[in-house]
């Protein structure tokens, strides 16, 4: 998931009884499957989540470009290179779909900004973590965009029109990216004895950081239950990720990969497989600023920004010089 | 002074022959970039003939509020519908 922890300002779940007629009505058009739009009446509390949430999920577009743009430059062939420049141009743009959509709830781009370049806001754990190899480039779209679409095709039904417009378009474009990485995985476990470690190497580094993405347990989480009652949210982090391990270990079967989990087993009652607990430690390092490439990441991003400044700068100069000379010519 | 660039909304026509549709927004510093902008966020996938772009700020909207009395009224005149009238078979397509 690419917004993992998101806090609702809720401290426990109202019933209809305890709120107010406005608060009923509008818990009424989510229960009946209405999209709210940006200008209609909405709780304080839905909006606000809401911004946490998409702002978290647009900052993990944007960050999530810097691990594989590692690659460009050093990918293998002309062709993986224009498909890689591709893939993360993509994800420059899911961002930018994104930040409108938090928009349109009242936060400016620059706020969101300022959120993510001082460190007060989260984006996605998995982002920080290096990329050693091609192959990494390969587990990153399999797994990691394999866990986004999980996560992301439930959200294309998010009670918010706009982020639930935005899901929709990025869904659409999301399948590229998986499909991209397993056929990178694909190459590498048809090659030499080499190329087929380095792709043992990346699923074995990659697999549990994939697994964070669905975030902690919900277990009975105020926040979660609110935000399934606002239908923000559609499953719990746990579901999805049962579902994504589901989906993908017979796909490193088919590869002939091994996923690094002892405890990982068919459990033919349940029809699902049993596996290991993540190591939640680790997860909550990553995410509040201590993982291996934390500094690196927000560092690249503050310095992009920083330097982009005259660029900003000068365009609107130039776009306010001509304006004024129009309406002086129009004046004339 | 905010250096923030204003903000655009972005309408796409995806085939000859169809109205231009909203898409979503962008900032640019004036319509030239805008329109390039929106190239490359709106339609890298070809989803597009020919782009509009126009400030946000230039829109005016209905307001929520006031959707009652703009839109109810049509309730009321279902004969604007054709299937309001019964027409026998007898008389042939119509």
């Amino acid at each position: 998931m690419y917004a993992q922890l998101v806090k609702t300002d809720e401290k426990r779940l109202k019933s209809l009884g305890e709120m107010d007629p406005q608060e009923r009505a509008f818990q009424g058009r989510i229960d009946r499957g209405e999209k709210i739009e940006p200008k209609e009446w909405m709780p304080e509390g839905y909006r606000k989540t809401l911004i946490r949430q998409i702002s978290q999920h647009a900052h993990s577009e944007i960050v999530g470009q810097l691990p594989e743009g590692n690659w460009i430059t050093r990918a293998p062939t002309l062709e993986r290179k224009a498909i890689l420049l591709a893939k993360v141009q993509d994800e420059a743009g899911h961002g930018l779909y994104l930040y409108c959509a938090a928009e349109t709830l009242g936060i400016s781009r620059d706020e969101m900004f300022e959120q993510l370049h001082s460190g007060r806001a989260k984006y996605s754990s998995i982002f920080n973590y290096p990329t050693l190899s091609w192959a990494d480039i390969g587990a990153i779209g399999w797994l990691v965009d394999g866990a986004a679409i999980m996560n992301q095709v439930p959200l294309q039904r998010c009670s918010f029109g706009p982020y639930s417009r935005a899901m929709i378009r990025i869904c659409k474009e999301e399948s590229f990216h998986q499909r991209q990485g397993f056929d990178i995985m694909m190459k590498l476990c048809k090659g030499t004895e080499a190329q087929q470690k380095m792709a043992q190497d990346a699923l074995e580094r990659w697999w549990w950081p994939s697994l964070m993405m669905f975030g902690p347990a919900d277990g009975d989480s105020v926040h979660s239950a609110q935000s399934m009652a606002w239908k923000i949210k559609q499953d719990t982090n746990d579901e999805l990720r049962q579902k994504f391990v589901d989906q993908t270990v017979p796909q490193a079967d088919f590869l002939d990969l091994k996923v690094p989990d002892p405890d990982l087993k068919w459990n033919q009652e349940r029809g699902s497989y049993d596996f290991g607990e993540p190591d939640w430690d680790e997860f909550f390092q990553v995410i509040s600023g201590n993982g291996p490439c934390n500094e690196e990441r927000l560092g690249a991003r503050v310095k992009a920004w920083d330097d982009g400044a005259w660029v900003r700068e000068g365009l609107m100069a130039h776009a306010r010089k001509h304006a004024r000379r129009t309406t002086l010519a129009a004046a004339e | 002074m905010s250096s923030e660039w204003p903000l655009w909304e972005v309408f796409i026509r995806g085939q000859h022959g169809l109205n231009h549709r909203h898409v979503g927004s962008l900032h640019a510093p004036d319509a030239e970039m805008a329109i390039r902008n929106a190239r490359d966020v709106y339609t890298r996938r070809k989803e597009g003939v020919s782009i509009w772009v126009v400030r946000s700020s230039e829109i005016t909207a209905s307001s929520p509020s006031e959707k009652g009395p703009l839109f109810d009224p049509a309730d009321s005149k279902i004969y604007r519908h054709p299937s309001f009238f019964d027409i026998p078979d007898e008389a042939g397509h119509m």
